[in-house]
This record gives structure tokens, C-alpha cells and sequence, in this order.
């Protein structure tokens, strides 16, 4: 993968297509904003009285936003391949001398299949919450912060620029945040949704200092310009400017090292893990490097890293999603596992790119099926969470069953249904690019079978180890039917996209791609994959098919470690947290005994003024007049003096 | 059009102060309805005034007045604003509002007349320090406003009030001294090469001080500047007085009183003595970074939620200067729109703790409080609202000010800029644990049927939440007065900013 960086960028960047003004059905671009917003703006202003009608118009501006979403498609697919690129100026946003930004849109091939997935999965987790929330109080505003969260994604998505993708990426922080605390009288849950903040404001250190170095390399923060002048600055600028962007896609994208808040992130509301902790938010890191890609096609280096990055994560989370008995952890652990494969696409250049875009579409629909399915079974768990208390819901609750395993089976990709396209892309192109990272990703496959298997085994199959007065039923029809719409599109959005969709020509415009003749025959390699997918099947079915005791059971060392989540916590505190507050309480004290006292202890010294202070302030009026006047006496003779002199 | 737009919005308070002191005493809210339709009066005459400004004037300064005062000496009652200085006097008089519609029932009735009439005099003042296009006019305003804020905090303030009052007072004294001997050396070099001596502001910045005299006078003026805005280590009066001070006196000192210190420093100290600054810039650049990460680390230990705020406004602080001292463009605007925004995040984060001790017998310890939110989740709400416009979230006020700041810095110190960067996640630490423990988890048995906002409560938030979010989306008109000004600054300063390549012209966007 390595050493290609110069001669690929001359032959396979992608042609800079030129943005066309948005006329006709595009004119209306900002509305796609609008309306999410707008919702919000009612949701969380009109207070109580809109609680009654409230969480419908959240899904009302949601489902429209989908429709003239699918209309802007429409209308992109009649246009030229080339032309397909559209972009709209609002206003001058922030403009000091050189230093421009404009508040405007870009739509485009990359971003137009964003916004079809945030308004379209939107919409049907904001259905879909309409029954999982119906009794929380405070389901309006819970409507208010997913249409905001919409809003926010869809900027990051739509920005023209490196610094309006910023406002969009700390809008979609606020609303996770939000969300994550949503139930704020839970201390932990208000405690995950601070440390997701800050640890995304580290990936924020990243970002911001790669927009400075954006600009004070090509003298603007516009995607267009940036990419039509990458080619001229040295690598080592696009190096660190790859880095930076790493950083912040690490923070956002929950990648390794900063994974740690993603699974805390699970004490949100379910819906909540479903679109902005699987399908959207957290895929926000892989789409700044996609988009980035004239930059990253310049740098060896950076891709290397990115690629590395992503096989980390990619068995980090595998590994902890085989551990976890919390069926949202366990699904936590994945996310993070299956966008480490989109980062590895990504760090693979213009080969990867499309890739990692079409495994972020399909994850985005089979990964939302998945939460929102256990979202039903907690739902009709009684709000349990512990995989060990489950078991034989299969004839419970049959439509979530059925819906979860189209999730199953696209997930762990057996064909022909969704993942198997997406995953087995991947690994092929990393094959192509690097063996090594090729064997990563069939392992990781491999993995990816087991914790699937083991997660519905316990679920939905063997006995039931309920808890006594638990009785489980399926979800209303609110909840099951948009799981049933995702069930569908987990199994075919995958082939749907390759046959019908196109999805490699449609993104090339924007990403580029590299066509080499495969080395390693398709069939061959698809051939080994599935094997080892299905050996993790049989290692989990071996392992879970008799009993799952209600206790976990004593595990070797590595069980015990993934169960910790591989000590992220601890190893965040021993090296970041502690020898912080460490450094705050010693500053506390330096401040109040060494400054603060430097400065009292020598006023005292120098005149007894502690003892003057109590004059002062026993009739400090007075005195305070008389120390005026001395002073302004003071400034008389001093003046005359000068004026004489 | 010889409208003394100046002098009316200093009158206008003064007169509206002198009024209130002659209305009964028995009739508390009278006097607080008068305070406040005069502030509201203010506030009308400077839009009226802003609408007349011309961002694109060639004249340094507009609604120019000026009269001898003390000819002998040079000395002429002059006023003037340029952008930055409309901008400060524009945060003033918007604040003062804000905060007699907050503080509304901050003080018993029998002290009502002289609190009211103190913030309309201190109003006053803050229109003449940024205004005076005098120095010495300049300094008398800076010494004389110290009157009025020492007894808003010894006499209306909290139980250590007297205290804090006297080391405010002792500290700005200090600073005060100093920057008098400088103005009279200043007084002195100007008799020397002008044959008459002259404090005006435009002649001043047209000598050529000798380098070396410029470094000695630079100091004085320097360190009155870095007590009164305090940059590390000059600030530990700050954490006190933010404590005692009712929040109304609190947000007027750290939002507007402490920023005539930096404002000093753009207006005054870098074309004055251009040589002196680029000499000292290294150092204060220190001061300033030091001050960000400091200021935030310590806030991050505090048990106090006032003085909390006080060692987050140092760290803020420490930004604002750091813009002001790379000598770029955007470091400059950066810091004066930071300016901007600091007032009115401080604005918000007093006025909630203050709404906050009001509900809970005056205590500002943190351990007091918990699970706010599910009691009063509009307090809480806007509670969260100046948690974020304090870690300057993108799409506010903050983060255009804090972020042109970086940009500016980066240009001519990338490292510099790399350092003060890691503020921006320490801020948000202390920023969201402290919302963490004041307003979730479960509500403190104290804090249980604790009422939420009123419609008069919630009216000078929603002000300030408005603005926060019409400068962070919209800040063209303000970064368009601002802009002219910094340039003209910088061109006296002569320190050429680095080259930024020319961005290549973007093809085809729509108009």
C-alpha cells in the first residue's frame, strides 16, 4: 500500500468536478437544513404545549426532508455523470482578510448518499422512537434533540468548507451529548455523555489545527480550492494535515485511541445508539477522510497510519464485542470493529475510498436494523440489558427475531446479502494493497461470526432465563414495521447498491478509483472468507448452544480484559485523567499559597497595609475620598513639575 | 449630522443615576423600573448610533468630540469611537439591561436606590473608557470607575466582601499608579519632540519614541493592563471579587470593566509604542498561553462555582491577549469579537449561578448543588447554554472570537497555537463537570420543589442567548466594523504578517 502516493495521485485523483449553481429542484438545498431545525427549534422553545403534538411534527419534518431528499437524488441521477456536483452560497460567514468562509453547501455525489441515509434511517428511528419513547415525560424533547442531531449531520455532510463541517461535526457532539445524558438523573448516564464530549474535543484539537494548517498551506478552508491546489504542497504538510484529520476522525468515529466513550455512550436511549452511535455520527470520521481524499492521496505516511488505526479498532471491538453480556455493548463493540474496516478502506487511498463509503451505507442500515431489534427486546425485556438473561425469545417476540437475523446475516456477510458485498470489498482491495491488512480483515470476519452468533444464540435461542416476573411480547406495530422496512434493507441494500445503484461509478466522480487487475481471483477469496466466517459461527455455536449460565462464568485472561473493555478506562486514567486533576490540584494550591500568598504576604510586608486595609475598611468611604484626593493632588504636583521643568 | 452621540450616552446614565437617587426609597420598584428604562434608553441611543457608523470611513475614529479640558497640559475632554471601541461600548450598554432586568431583586429593598444608581453611573463610566480618544481622559475614566465597582462589591457583595473589595481596589491601584507615572513620561517625550506637551491619543501615536524609552513606558501601562484583565500572574484578585460581587456587579466587571484592560492593549499599548510591543510579545505571548492552560486547569479543581468562573475568564483572558500580541489580522479581530463574546458568556454563566444561589440560600459550592435539571429544566437548559458558550462551541459567538484567535496565531507561531489549542478540551471539562454536578443526577433533597424560571428571569437570558447565537452564525457585521480598525492598529505596529498564499479562485459557485 505504501510508495505509490505521487504516481497514483496524477492518474486516479478524482477530476475536481466543477460545482454547478443549484438551480431547479436543488435551490431549495438549504431546506434539506431547515426543516430538521425548524422542528427543533419548536420541540425545545414551545415547551409543555407541544407535547401532545410534538414528537409527530419531529417526524414530519424528518420524513419530508427523506422525500425531497429522494427528489434531489432523482433529479442528480438525470443529470451528466460530471455534472453532478452541485453547490449553494448562503452568505459570507466569517471574512478577516485572507481568512474566508462562506455559510454554503455542497451537494454532491458523496454527499447525497449521506443525506439519503441520515433522513431516510432518520425517519424510521424517529417513527421507530415514537413507540420506544412513548412513555418517558420528556419524549418531546427527546424529539427535539434527534431533529437536531439531523440538522447538525446534514450540515457536516452538505459543508462546502473545512470550517462550516465544524459547526456540523460540534452539533452532532451537542446532540449526542444530549442524548447520551438524555436520562440525566442516571449519574452514569450523565457521566458518559461528558466523556464523550471531551474525548471528542481531543479529536477537536485535530480538527482545528488541521483547518489552521488547511489554511495556512493553501491560503483558504473551501473543499474545492483545498483539493485543486493539494498536488502542489509538500508531503510533509499533507502529512501532518492527514494526521491532524486522523485525530479528529479518531475521536469521532470512536477509533482507537480514543475508542473509550462509545461503549459508556450505550446509556442513551436505544434509538439514539441506533442512528447517532451506529448508522450516522459515528461514521462522520470515515466521511472527513473520504472527503479529504486529495489530501490523503498525497501522503503515504498518513494512509499508513489510517490504515493501521483501523485494524487496531477493528479487533479492539471485535474482541470486546465477543465479551460483553450487554446485548448494546456487545452491538457497541461491533460498531467500533466495522468502522475500523471503513477506516482500513479509507487508509487503503482511492482503491479503499468507494469502499469504505458503500460498507458505511450498508453498516448504516444493517447496524440500525440490529439496535433498533435490541431495542425491542429490551423493550420487551422490561428494560433488561444482560444477554444472560435471555434466551428462546424467538417465539416471543417473532417479527424482532426475524428482523435481527437479516441484520445477522448481512452483518457477518453471507451472501448475498448486504455485508457481503461491503466486507468482502474491503478485504479485497486490501489484499490488492497489502496482504497482511487482507488477513487482518478475514480474521476479523472470523471474529465478527462469533460475537454475532454467540449475541442471537443467547437471545433468541436455548432456554429462558427471564427474570421472574419479566414477560416478554413482541413491540407494537410503531416499532416493528420500520424494523421490518431495515430487515429488507439489510439483506439487499448491499446488492442493490452493486447492481442497481452502481455505487462504485456513481462516488468515482468524487473519489476516484484505481482500477488493477486482481491478483487474487474474486471467487478464491470470497471462498475463504466465508469459511472462516462460518468456523466463528461453529466455534460460537460449539461454545453457547448447551447452557449460558445467568452468571458469567470465570474467564481466561483475555475474556476478562475484553469484558473490561481491554482497560481503556484505566489506561485513559492512569495516563491522561489522574496526572490531569493531579496537575489542577497542584495548580489550585500554587495559586492560592504561592501566588495569592506572595502577593498579600509582601503587601502586609511592605507597609503594614493588612493593618491599613482594616482602617480602610472600618470607614471605607472616607478614607477611600481622601486617598482619591491625595491622588489627584499627586497628579497636579507632578504635572506642574514636568510642565515647569 | 453633529449629534454628541458620546457624551449623550454618558449624560444619559449619569443624569438617570442622579434622578434615581431622588426617587423615594419606600418605592423599590420604582426605582428599579426607572434604572431600567434609562439603561433600556441607553441602549436605544447606541443603535441608533451604530446605525450611523461607517464601517468603511477612512478616519480613525467617529462621533468625534473634543473640547479643551485642561489646555495648560494638553489635555482636551476628546471622545471617538472606532469599530472596536463601538463594539465595547455597544457590550456595555447592552449588558447593563440585561443585568438590572437579572439582578432585579439581587439586593434587599432598603439598598435598591444606591445598587441601581451605581450601575447607571458605572455605565456612564464604561461608554467614557472606551471612548476617550485622550489618554489622560482615558485614565481618568479607567481610575474613576474603580469607585463605583469598589462599593457595588463592599457594600452589596457577599460575606468577605469588604475584603475582596479592598484587594480589588489595592491591585487596580497598583496597576493604576504605574500606568500614571508612564502617561506623564509619555507626557514628557511628546513636550520633547512636539514643544508642547499633549495627551492626545492621534498625536501620540504619531511620535517616534526611542525604542528603549518606549520598553520602560510600555510596563507601566502593561501591568495596570494585565491586573485589570487578568493575565497570569496578575490575577488573584479576580477569584475573590468574582466571588463577593452580586452576579450583576460580577458580570459587569469580568464582561466589561476587565476588558478595558485588553482593550488597552490593542488600542493603546501597540500603536503607542509599536517598538515596545513587538519586544515584549514573546513575553506576553507566554503570559497569555501560561494563562490559558492555568486558568482552565485551576478552574478544573475549583469547589466554588463563582470563582470557577473567574479562573475560566483568566483562561479566556489569556486567548483574547494572545490575538492581540501576534500582530495579525485575524488575531486581532479575533480577539475583539472574543471580546464581545466573553461579555455575554459571562453574562450567562453569572446569571444562572446567580438565579441558581437565589433558590438555594446564596451558597455558590458546587457540592450544593445536584439534579437541577429535573427540578428546573429551564434554568438548567440555559445552565447548559452557558456551558457551551463558555467552551466556545462552534455556531456561537465564542468560537468565531477563540478560533480567529488560533488562526491568527497559528500564521505567525504554529506551536504557540498548537499549545493554547489543549485548552479547548481542558475548558470543557471544567465546563461540563460543572453542569454535570450542579444539574444531573439525582436532585439534592435541598434543591427539591425548587422553581424554574420566570418570565422576567428567563427575558435577559433569552437576550443574551440570542445575540450569542446571531454572532456566532452572523458575525459579518460585527468582524466588518471590527476589521478596518485591527488593520489600522497593525499597519502602525509595522510587523509584517506572513505570507498565506492567495486562495486559488473556486470555479463556478453559485453567486
Amino acid at each position: 500500500m505504501i510508495g505509490t502516493g505521487a504516481a497514483m495521485l496524477s492518474d486516479s485523483a478524482p477530476v475536481l468536478q466543477p460545482l454547478a449553481p443549484a438551480s431547479g429542484v436543488f435551490a431549495y438545498l438549504w431546506v434539506l437544513l431547515a426543516l430538521p431545525l425548524f422542528g427543533a427549534a419548536v420541540l425545545l422553545l414551545g415547551g409543555r404545549r407541544t407535547n401532545r403534538w410534538g414528537p409527530y411534527l419531529g417526524c414530519l419534518t424528518v420524513i419530508t426532508a427523506a422525500a425531497y431528499a429522494i427528489a434531489l437524488l432523482v433529479s442528480m441521477m438525470a443529470l451528466p455523470a460530471d455534472e453532478r456536483a452541485i453547490g449553494q452560497s448562503l452568505y459570507s460567514w466569517v471574512a478577516v482578510g485572507s481568512f474566508q468562509a462562506e455559510f454554503a453547501l455542497q451537494l454532491d455525489q458523496l454527499s447525497m448518499v449521506f443525506v439519503l441515509l441520515i433522513t431516510i434511517v432518520g425517519s424510521l428511528i424517529h417513527v421507530y422512537s415514537l413507540g420506544y419513547m412513548e412513555h418517558d415525560v420528556d419524549r418531546r424533547k427527546f424529539f427535539g434533540y434527534l431533529n437536531l442531531f439531523i440538522a447538525a449531520m446534514l450540515l457536516l455532510v452538505l459543508a462546502d468548507n473545512y470550517l462550516l463541517l465544524y459547526v456540523g461535526w460540534e452539533g452532532v457532539g451537542l446532540a449526542s451529548y444530549l442524548l447520551i445524558g438524555f436520562w440525566q438523573f442516571k449519574p452514569s448516564a450523565a457521566a458518559a455523555a461528558k466523556k464523550a464530549f471531551v474525548m471528542n474535543r481531543i479529536g477537536d484539537v485535530g480538527l482545528s489545527l488541521a483547518i489552521m494548517l488547511i489554511f495556512v498551506t493553501f491560503g483558504t478552508v473551501a473543499f474545492d480550492s483545498v483539493f485543486a491546489q493539494a498536488g502542489q504542497a509538500s508531503e510533509t504538510t499533507l502529512t501532518w494535515i492527514g494526521l491532524l484529520l486522523l485525530l479528529a476522525a479518531c475521536g469521532k468515529s470512536a477509533q482507537f485511541p480514543l475508542q473509550a466513550w462509545l461503549l459508556d455512550a450505550m446509556e442513551g436511549p436505544t434509538p439514539v445508539s441506533a442512528l447517532i452511535h451506529a448508522a450516522t455520527m459515528v461514521t462522520a470520521g470515515v466521511y472527513l477522510i473520504v472527503r479529504s481524499g486529495a489530501i490523503f492521496d498525497g501522503t503515504a505516511v498518513a494512509l499508513t497510519v489510517v490504515a493501521i488505526v483501523g485494524v487496531i479498532t477493528m479487533f479492539l471491538g471485535a474482541i470486546i464485542g465477543s465479551a460483553k453480556d450487554d446485548i448494546k455493548k456487545a452491538l457497541a463493540g461491533s460498531t467500533m470493529s466495522q468502522i475500523g474496516y471503513m477506516i482500513i478502506a479509507a487508509g487503503l487511498g482511492p482503491i479503499g475510498y468507494v469502499f469504505a463509503i458503500f460498507h458505511l451505507l450498508t453498516h448504516g442500515v444493517f447496524k440500525a436494523n440490529l439496535f433498533l431489534g435490541a431495542g425491542s427486546v429490551i423493550h420487551g425485556m422490561d428494560g433488561q440489558q444482560d444477554m444472560r438473561r435471555y434466551g428462546a425469545l424467538r417465539t416471543a417476540m417473532v417479527v424482532t427475531w426475524l428482523t435481527f437475523m437479516c441484520g445477522y446475516l448481512a452483518i457477518i456477510g453471507i451472501p448475498p446479502f448486504s455485508g457481503f458485498f461491503s466486507k468482502d470489498d474491503i478485504i479485497h482491495a486490501a489484499f490488492e494493497k497489502n496482504w497482511i491488512i487482507g488477513v487482518c480483515g478475514v480474521l476479523a470476519a472470523g471474529i465478527t461470526g462469533f460475537y454475532m452468533t454467540r449475541m442471537i444464540i443467547m437471545t433468541f435461542f436455548g432456554k429462558a432465563r427471564w427474570e421472574d416476573d419479566v414477560h416478554p411480547h413482541e413491540s407494537k406495530p410503531v416499532m416493528t414495521i420500520p424494523l421490518i422496512i431495515l430487515g429488507i434493507g439489510s439483506l439487499f441494500t448491499g446488492a442493490a447498491l452493486v447492481y442497481w445503484g452502481d455505487i462504485v461509478g456513481w462516488l468515482e466522480p468524487v473519489t476516484g478509483l484505481q482500477e488493477e487487475p486482481l491478483a487474487i481471483p474474486t471467487i478464491a477469496l470470497e471462498g475463504i472468507t466465508l469459511t472462516v466466517v462460518l468456523i466463528g459461527v461453529a466455534i460460537a455455536i460449539a461454545k453457547y448452544r448447551s447452557t449460558v449460565p445467568v452468571e458469567p462464568p470465570p474467564g481466561n485472561l483475555l475474556t476478562v480484559a475484553a469484558r473490561n473493555s481491554l482497560y481503556d478506562d484505566a489506561i485513559n486514567d492512569a495516563l491522561v485523567v489522574q496526572p490531569t486533576y493531579a496537575l489542577s490540584r497542584g495548580f489550585v494550591t500554587v495559586d492560592d499559597r504561592v501566588i495569592d500568598g506572595t502577593v498579600e504576604g509582601s503587601a502586609s510586608l511592605v507597609g503594614g497595609v493588612s493593618r491599613r486595609l482594616r482602617l480602610v475598611q472600618t470607614g471605607f468611604a472616607r478614607s477611600y475620598a481622601l486617598l482619591m484626593v491625595a491622588g489627584a493632588i499627586l497628579v497636579a504636583v507632578v504635572l506642574v513639575v514636568v510642565r515647569l521643568s | 449630522m453633529n449629534i454628541p452621540w458620546l457624551t449623550a450616552l454618558m449624560v444619559l446614565p449619569l443624569v438617570g443615576s442622579i434622578i434615581t437617587l431622588a426617587l423615594p426609597r419606600s418605592r423599590p420598584q420604582v426605582v428599579k423600573a426607572w434604572a431600567l428604562i434609562v439603561a433600556l434608553a441607553t441602549l436605544g441611543l447606541t443603535i441608533a448610533m451604530a446605525l450611523e457608523f461607517q464601517a468603511d470611513a477612512t478616519a480613525p475614529f467617529q462621533f468625534t468630540e473634543s473640547y479643551p479640558w485642561i489646555p495648560a497640559f494638553g489635555i482636551s475632554y476628546s471622545v471617538g469611537v472606532d469599530g472596536i471601541g463601538l463594539v465595547l461600548v455597544a457590550l456595555a450598554t447592552v449588558l447593563v439591561p440585561v443585568v438590572i432586568l437579572a439582578g432585579w431583586n439581587d439586593v434587599d429593598d432598603q439598598a435598591t436606590k444606591g445598587y441601581f444608581a451605581l450601575l447607571l453611573v458605572l455605565e456612564a463610566l464604561m461608554v467614557g473608557v472606551f471612548s476617550a480618544t485622550d489618554v489622560f481622559l482615558f485614565y481618568v475614566f479607567f481610575e474613576v470607575m474603580l469607585v463605583p465597582v469598589y462599593f457595588l462589591i463592599g457594600r452589596y457583595g457577599g460575606a468577605g466582601r469588604t475584603r475582596a473589595a479592598v484587594k480589588f481596589l489595592l491591585y487596580s491601584l497598583v496597576g493604576g499608579l504605574l500606568m500614571l507615572a508612564a502617561l506623564i513620561g509619555l507626557y514628557v517625550v511628546s513636550a520633547q519632540q512636539l514643544g508642547q506637551g499633549t495627551f492626545d491619543f492621534l498625536a501620540l501615536v504619531g511620535l517616534d519614541i526611542d525604542p528603549n524609552m518606549q520598553k520602560v513606558l510600555f510596563l507601566g501601562f502593561f501591568i495596570a493592563f494585565a491586573i485589570k484583565a487578568p493575565l497570569w500572574p496578575f490575577h488573584t484578585w479576580l477569584p475573590d471579587a468574582a466571588k463577593e460581587s452580586t452576579p450583576a456587579t460580577a458580570i459587569l466587571l469580568i464582561g466589561v470593566l476587565d476588558k478595558v484592560g485588553t482593550f488597552g492593549m490593542i488600542r493603546y499599548l501597540l500603536p503607542i509604542f509599536p517598538a515596545a510591543s513587538d519586544f515584549y510579545a514573546p513575553l506576553v505571548i507566554a503570559l497569555a498561553v501560561i494563562g490559558i492552560l492555568y486558568g482552565a486547569l485551576v478552574a478544573l479543581g475549583q469547589t466554588d462555582m463563582k470563582r470557577l468562573f473567574a479562573y475560566s475568564s483568566m483562561s479566556h483572558f489569556g486567548f483574547i491577549a494572545l490575538g492581540i500580541f501576534v500582530f495579525t489580522l485575524q488575531g486581532g479581530s479575533g480577539s475583539t469579537v472574543y471580546m464581545l463574546a466573553h461579555g455575554l458568556s459571562t453574562a450567562a454563566v453569572f446569571i444562572t449561578a446567580g438565579y441558581l444561589m437565589q433558590r438555594n440560600g446564596g451558597s455558590s459550592l458546587i457540592s450544593d448543588y445536584g439534579g437541577v435539571n429535573k427540578v428546573a429544566p429551564v434554568l438548567a437548559g440555559f445552565f447548559l447554554f452557558a456551558a457551551m458558550s463558555s467552551l466556545a462551541l462552534p455556531g456561537l459567538a465564542s468560537f468565531v472570537g477563540e478560533f480567529l484567535v488560533l488562526v491568527g496565531t497559528f500564521i505567525r507561531y504554529w506551536w504557540v497555537a498548537a499549545i493554547a489549542t489543549i485548552g479547548i478540551v481542558i475548558t470543557a471539562a471544567y465546563a461540563l463537570r460543572l453542569y454535570q454536578k450542579v444539574a444531573t443526577g439525582p436532585t439534592a433533597p435541598s434543591l427539591e420543589g425548587l422553581p424554574d424560571l420566570t418570565a422576567r428571569e428567563k427575558l435577559p437570558l433569552a437576550v443574551v442567548v440570542v445575540l450569542t447565537l446571531a454572532i456566532g452564525f452572523f458575525p459579518g457585521p460585527v468582524l466588518e466594523v471590527v476589521n478596518p480598525a485591527v488593520e489600522r492598529t497593525l499597519e502602525v505596529v509595522g510587523v509584517p504578517a506572513p505570507d498565506i498564499p492567495q486562495a486559488a479562485p473556486s470555479g463556478g459557485e453559485a453567486p
